[in-house]
């Protein structure tokens, strides 16, 4: 359709910063989910609950901020490309309606979680996260799949189920929890290194090799699979992409042997550097098509002074957002953020302050003198604010 | 498409997007407002090395997170939702109308990061780092609340496009963002989110004063929250007078609505309460040539009647907006001398009126806030109708094809009311466990060891 016509600067750059925001939901809140998986997997409360305290600790000062790249891609996606942003909420209803259930019972469950006094209430708080942390991340892969095989239609007449169900959007899907556990299982050895518990890491380095494996099997699975449903996307990823492809395994190859050799250094970075590789070889891969072949960034385009407006949200997020998220990490990272109740001294040194009301004062007359001018103050104000109006006939 | 089919699609999709932003919005003034409250206790604590403030505020951050939580959950459904009811408000306008939106995600997100840092960072932090940490929670609050609004006012005042062949072609971000109705409608939700916050944790207080639980802890509780929101009520009610002249001069119909003026005539008779049936106005207290005088200075102004437009650009249900209006007014009344009796007391006998006669109405003036901010929507958004972007779409052009809507609308309101359990249940929980924490905090104290001030403010 339009995919001959070169996008402008404006637009490359939106599309650049929509992937990139994505590839910060995955490093960071998919992170959170991975958690949320082996919080499940953990077996019974007894025996995970060495596993589950870790897990907590690392994500519960950090979830709701990760939990915002989601957004931040939203409004980049329906304020610089519109008619893309329809046709997915249209034509992909089902599975957006459930990876958001997903995500709401998630901030449910963590909000409770610290309240609820009773082990079964625990218990259930403790089961929504982590099934929320497999439905969210296997439906918006399901989406994204949905989209990089080119099945949504520009102009959907309603849902469209079809779209998200072929074998290349659920082996997706399948794709996206499995790297979320293997993100998670390599935060989650670098911290337990951090605090020193041997056996933890131990523990999660198994996980993370595990996990590594099965990311690795489905990422090859959907590559011979986008071969048959996606041939512009293959060629990419075999063509232009190739090298982040290539950057992605050999990123996910060191870090699991990182954690054969138990190394701590680099081991994070390394994680991380596979995911964001393989979303930014996506990335590559679908230029300059926002539906492969169907819908062309440029077509898609909102006009230039939107795609400005985008840009300077952009910066400020540069500026006002990159920097503050840093330090919540920083913080984190250096055992500042602690989820804490108010001391037993606080409310002890509180209630030995309760003393009974002040006695009452005489009244001053310096503060009747007061009231009473700055009243004659507002009557004046509002004299003089209505005086030239009232002679004008309407 | 015939008219029936429109209609059996648009009251479905209306009234949901109405839930989502009914519910929407009292979690998201506990966002914008909460934290200006908790840092005035804070600062208070800290700088008189107050103990009791110090737990208030400490208390209270947790409280807030969990409405943040509350509110960013409901806010994302919210927009999911935008796309899902309204495609062709999204498809065709989202290039202007997305831009207040996509700002408001940055002051989100610090608001985000900012809530985590301040909520956990209570133990490990310095002191006056620690308060600072949260003054970007006040800032991005109110900035955040100004890029929302900016989109409602967007809607209702639609400014900086080009429109061409029914797709935009060109956008001024600027002057989306600046409309016309900008001014008036953003200042006029930040201060109503400052006097439902206020009002509603002074709420709180105020029972608990009531049960007899008259310890410092709840007098500084109640004092606080309710200062901050008492400051606002007058202002509120000066400014909500500017509100309603601008809306006569920018949307005559939804003001014809709002204060029943059927035909375009002078010296109109203002209605407090009142139904219209057939040409008048029935059960209502009349007050003659007054709502001239409102509008034009004099009592003989002319206001526009909603016979200037055809019926079917007429705002619909004016007894509604009428009464809604009408209610926002009289409770935004009844909060300022709430406010004033405390005032007056507070200036002139130099402590808190405690009295029963006081509390039992302060009690209730959360709800009332609550109550007043939710007549007020109905009065802009129902008064908008039948349009979407005012003069440009209207909303039966606007929604969705597909069927399920009705569907969809009863999920949504099982899911508001699972959020709603959390929003009001997490804190009484919270609360239950403070009480039991706190046995003696109820009664007189009995004289304890002398306070350990200097580590309790490090603890703080």
């Amino acid at each position: 359709m339009t995919a001959t016509v070169t996008p402008s600067w404006e637009t490359i750059t939106t599309g650049a910063a929509l992937v990139a925001a994505m590839a910060a939901y995955a490093l960071f809140a998919g992170a959170d989910f991975g958690g949320g998986i082996w919080g499940l997997l953990a077996g019974s409360s007894a025996r995970g609950r060495r596993a589950r305290d870790a897990i907590d600790t690392s994500v519960t000062p950090v979830w709701e901020g990760n939990q915002v790249w989601i957004v931040l891609g939203l409004v980049l996606l329906w304020t610089g490309f519109p008619d893309a942003f329809a046709a997915i909420f249209t034509a992909l209803f089902v599975p957006l309606a459930a990876s958001l259930l997903g995500l709401v019972l998630r901030g449910a469950g963590f909000a409770f979680r610290h309240e609820a006094a009773h082990p079964a209430g625990k218990r259930l708080t403790g089961a929504l996260f982590a099934c929320s942390s497999l439905l969210a991340p296997f439906f918006l892969g399901a989406a994204v799949g949905a989209v990089a095989t080119g099945q949504v239609p520009v102009h959907p007449d309603g849902l469209d189920n079809a779209a998200w169900t072929t074998p290349t959007a659920l082996v997706t899907g399948a794709l996206f929890v499995a790297a979320c556990a293997f993100i998670g299982a390599v935060y989650l050895v670098g911290d337990a290194s951090r605090r020193e518990h041997d056996d933890l890491v131990t523990y999660f380095g198994h996980r993370a090799v595990a996990s590594g494996l099965a990311a690795g099997v489905l990422a090859a699975a959907s590559l011979a699979l986008l071969h048959g449903s996606s041939p512009y996307l293959f060629r990419r990823l075999t063509g232009v992409a190739l090298p982040l492809v290539i950057v992605s395994a050999l990123a996910a190859a060191a870090a699991v042997t990182l954690i054969w050799l138990r190394r701590r250094r680099l081991l994070r970075v390394l994680g991380a550097l596979s995911v964001a590789a393989v979303v930014a070889a996506w990335g590559v891969a679908q230029y300059p098509w926002l539906f492969p072949t169907s819908l062309g960034l440029a077509g898609a385009s909102a006009p230039a002074g939107s795609q400005t407006a985008e840009i300077v949200v952009i910066g400020m997020a540069a500026v006002l957002v990159v920097p503050s998220f840093a330090w919540l990490y920083w913080l984190q990272q250096h055992g500042r953020l602690e989820h804490d109740s108010a001391s037993a001294q606080l409310r002890r040194a509180a209630r030995a302050e309760d003393r009974p009301a002040a006695p009452v004062a005489a009244v001053r007359t310096p503060r009747l003198l007061v009231g009473v001018i700055a009243t004659a103050a507002v009557i004046r104000v509002i004299q003089e604010r209505r005086r030239p109006r009232s002679n004008v006939q309407r | 498409m015939t008219g029936h089919l429109l209609a059996a699609s648009v009251i479905p999709a209306r009234s949901q997007m109405g839930a989502t932003l009914g519910f929407h919005i009292v979690f998201a003034c506990f966002g914008i407002a909460m934290p200006a409250v908790v840092l005035i206790a804070h600062w208070r604590g800290l700088r008189r090395g107050d103990a009791v403030s110090l737990l208030l505020a400490r208390r209270w951050s947790k409280v807030m997170a969990v409405l943040f939580a509350v509110g960013a959950v409901s806010g994302v459904v919210l927009s999911y939702e935008l796309g899902l009811l309204f495609p062709k408000l999204m498809g065709i306008y989202g290039p202007a109308f997305g831009i207040p939106f996509s700002v408001e995600a940055i002051w989100f997100f610090v608001e985000a990061i900012f809530t985590a840092i301040y909520l956990y960072g209570w133990k490990h932090l310095q002191p006056w780092l620690h308060w600072w940490t949260g003054v970007p929670l006040v800032i991005s609050g109110i900035l955040g609340a100004c890029s929302v609004v900016a989109a409602n006012s967007w809607m209702n005042q639609p400014s900086g496009f080009t429109l061409d062949d029914g797709k935009i072609t060109h956008v001024d971000p600027w002057a989306v963002i600046f409309n016309k109705a900008t001014p008036y409608e953003v200042p006029h939700m930040i201060l109503a989110a400052y006097m439902v916050t206020g009002f509603t944790i002074a709420g709180v207080y105020a029972v608990g004063l009531l049960r007899g639980r008259r310890d410092r802890y709840h007098r500084l509780g109640f004092l606080y929250s309710f200062a901050t929101a008492a400051v606002c009520a007058p202002v509120q009610v000066v400014f909500g007078d500017f509100v309603a002249r601008a809306v006569e001069q920018q949307q005559p119909q939804k003001f014809a609505a709002m204060e029943l003026v059927a035909r375009t005539h002078t010296g109109v008779t203002e209605w407090i309460g009142g139904v219209y049936w057939d040409g008048r106005v029935y059960f209502g207290l009349g007050i003659p040539d007054l709502d001239s005088l409102f509008t034009g200075y004099s009592p003989h102004a002319k206001v526009t009647g909603w016979d200037a437009v055809p019926a079917s650009l007429r705002a619909p249900l004016p007894d509604l907006i009428h009464l809604s209006f009408d209610l926002m007014v009289g409770l935004g009344m009844l909060l300022l001398l709430l406010s004033a009796w405390q005032a007056w007391f507070a200036w002139f006998r130099r402590r808190l009126l405690m009295t029963r006669w006081f509390l039992i109405p302060a009690a209730a003036a959360g709800l009332a806030a609550v109550i007043a901010m939710e007549a007020g929507w109905i009065v802009t958004e129902v008064g908008r109708q039948p349009w979407v972007v005012y003069g440009y779409l209207r909303t039966s052009d606007a929604v969705t094809p597909s069927a399920g809507v009705p569907v969809t609308l009863a999920l949504v309101l099982v899911l508001y009311a699972l959020l709603t359990a959390a929003a009001v249940g997490v804190p009484w929980l919270m609360g239950r466990r403070w009480r039991r924490e706190d046995p003696g905090g109820e009664r007189e104290p009995a004289a304890g060891p002398p306070p350990e001030m200097a580590s309790a403010q490090e603890q703080g």
